[in-house]
């Protein structure tokens, strides 16, 4: 039973990777607003949805799985308080530090009519924080970290997300670009006569 | 009848609803919606509608009988 525990939790922290990996490419895809290949453009935002929530119940099973197997040795607290953990403190603090950065981005976009579009975006920038840590966590407490098969897995999210922050950059990425702010000042009065006094 | 409120200084132009509402959107040629502020939306139409409101990464639409004349 320990080991099915084991066992679940190890590969459901990998597909937790390989579905972050896509959320943040389809997150920054839904920013760019453009459509991709085979994907319109509401159905980017769509797939960005559906895939945060899978991955936040994968996360969900590989933490409730880890919290109850005798190998790692977690218990409540540690999973969500950084660095406390007995063993490993920096690796699966790392864990709980992006489980954490993950939770307020779900918990914030469910709740995103109530708090309003400022603070969701706002703290949906986490995500670019959330994968990284989440990706180091998997180097550092991954048992397959090492093993062919996992670092290809490994190496195709980086380029991924990779691609995906170089493409967000990039001076082309967006399909509406952002207004330019209005200048403040005013153009300088040349010639103009004297001022008019006031009405 | 229900109203698709659109919030034009949220707005910019990311396209979703024109996708799910070609009925009633359509796109400008700077990629903003081209629509009245105040859209009054077919019965057939609601769950698409729906689904533009849930989907806007702007939050910039909002399904309501208030606005409704």
């Amino acid at each position: 039973m320990s080991d099915a525990l084991w066992y679940l939790g190890r590969g459901t922290g990998v597909v937790s990777l390989v579905l972050l990996t896509l959320v943040v490419a389809l997150g920054v895809a839904t920013r760019s607003g453009r459509p991709l290949p085979g994907l319109p453009r509401f159905a980017v935002t769509a797939v960005h949805r559906s895939a945060s929530l899978l991955a936040g119940v994968f996360l969900a099973i590989h933490v409730g799985t880890l919290l109850f197997d005798p190998y790692a040795g977690l218990n409540l607290v540690s999973l969500v308080v950084p660095f406390s953990a007995g063993a490993h403190p920096f690796w699966y603090g790392l864990g709980a530090l992006g489980l954490d950065l993950i939770l307020a981005l779900v918990v914030t976009s469910v709740l995103r009519d109530r708090i309003g579009p400022r603070v969701w975006r706002g703290i949906h920038w986490a995500a670019y924080a959330s994968w990284p840590i989440a990706l180091a966590h998997g180097l550092g407490s991954g048992s397959d970290a090492s093993t062919g098969w996992m670092l290809t897995i490994t190496g195709v999210c980086v380029a991924t997300v990779l691609a995906a922050v170089g493409w967000r950059v990039s001076e082309r990425f967006a399909e509406v670009p952002d207004l330019a702010p209005v200048p403040v000042t005013a153009p300088p009065l040349v010639g103009t006569g004297p001022p008019e006094g006031p009405r | 009848m229900t109203t698709l409120h659109l919030d034009w200084t949220r707005c910019r132009g990311r396209g979703g609803c024109v996708e799910l509402l070609p009925e009633l959107i359509g796109r400008d040629e700077w990629g903003y919606p081209l629509t009245a502020t105040d859209v009054p939306v077919p019965r057939a139409l609601r769950g698409a509608a729906e689904q533009a409101v849930r989907d806007c990464p702007r939050m910039a639409l909002q399904l309501s009988p208030r606005f409704a004349e």
